[in-house]
């Protein structure tokens, strides 16, 4: 491992812009294509969410970004301390949404998986969801 | 994230700039839907050309639009020109459901022919 970031913060809507920009600040450090940048955001972006809608349902839960770099890999792990997955191949079907009620697309982690180069799951009911996405960054051109 | 609303004839033209995730699709739904509550609308163009960000929740959000405009007899429109919300536009089979196009002008032309 040649770096590392731990993040936490609030299950707050409102931190799901700030937890995308930490994480993409921190991959910038391997000089990501505009592409791989936004793909990685866009990842980032559907775990978080999944992790304030889903795991907690309400503001008082903390989620944790930890990020690490290793030469050009990326891995970072989203977690979350909130109900849990019951039924994980279930969930990550696409179009799937543990919220049919509200307008979730059910998206997230089809997303994820077209995003990254492996997306895996840990999960139990209550025991709260651990999402771990890698990517391999290329060599920009200078 | 900011956004406009235009009505143009019958036509409401949503433009937002900045980024479009899961907390922006909460306040947009509720601005539009008290937009097409107190204005005459009958179709909808969401026009994302200097929207820099937007993940699944967007989409949520548009398809959720959609089904309301589409129940009035009405046509929706995407107006869309960055690669990444492309991608995600192309993924999530929107494309099948609403207009996907490069400027509102064009947007105009297919919703009113909806």
């Amino acid at each position: 491992m040649d770096n590392q970031m731990k993040l936490e913060f609030l299950s707050k809507s409102s931190n799901e812009s700030f937890a995308r920009a930490t994480v993409s600040a921190f991959v910038s450090q391997l000089d990501p294509t505009l592409e791989e940048l936004a793909d990685i955001k866009t990842a980032v972006s559907e775990a978080v969410t999944n992790a304030i809608v889903h795991g907690y349902q309400n503001p008082d839960g903390i989620v944790c970004i930890l990020c690490e770099t290793n030469g050009q890999n990326v891995r970072i792990e989203i977690r979350d301390e909130g109900r849990g997955i019951p039924d994980i191949s279930l969930a990550m079907q696409p179009l799937y949404t543990g919220s049919p009620e509200t307008e979730r697309s059910g998206m997230g982690f089809t997303v994820m998986e077209a995003f990254m180069d492996s997306v895996s799951v840990e999960s139990a009911p209550k025991k709260g969801t651990k999402v771990i996405l890698t990517k391999k960054i290329g060599n920009a051109s200078c | 994230m900011q956004i406009a609303l235009q009505l143009k004839q019958r036509t409401l033209i949503v433009s937002l700039t900045g980024e479009l995730d899961h907390h922006g699709a909460e306040q947009i739904r509720s601005m539009i839907e008290r937009a097409i509550t107190e204005r005459d609308v009958k179709n909808l163009i969401f026009d994302f050309s200097d929207l820099s960000f937007m993940d699944s929740s967007g989409i949520g959000m548009i398809i959720g639009r959609y089904k309301l405009i589409h129940s009035l007899g009405g046509g929706v429109a995407l107006v869309c020109t960055s690669p990444q919300m492309k991608k995600l536009v192309t993924m999530s089979g929107l494309g099948r459901l609403i207009s996907v196009c490069q400027s509102v002008e064009q947007a105009l032309t297919k919703v009113k022919g909806a």
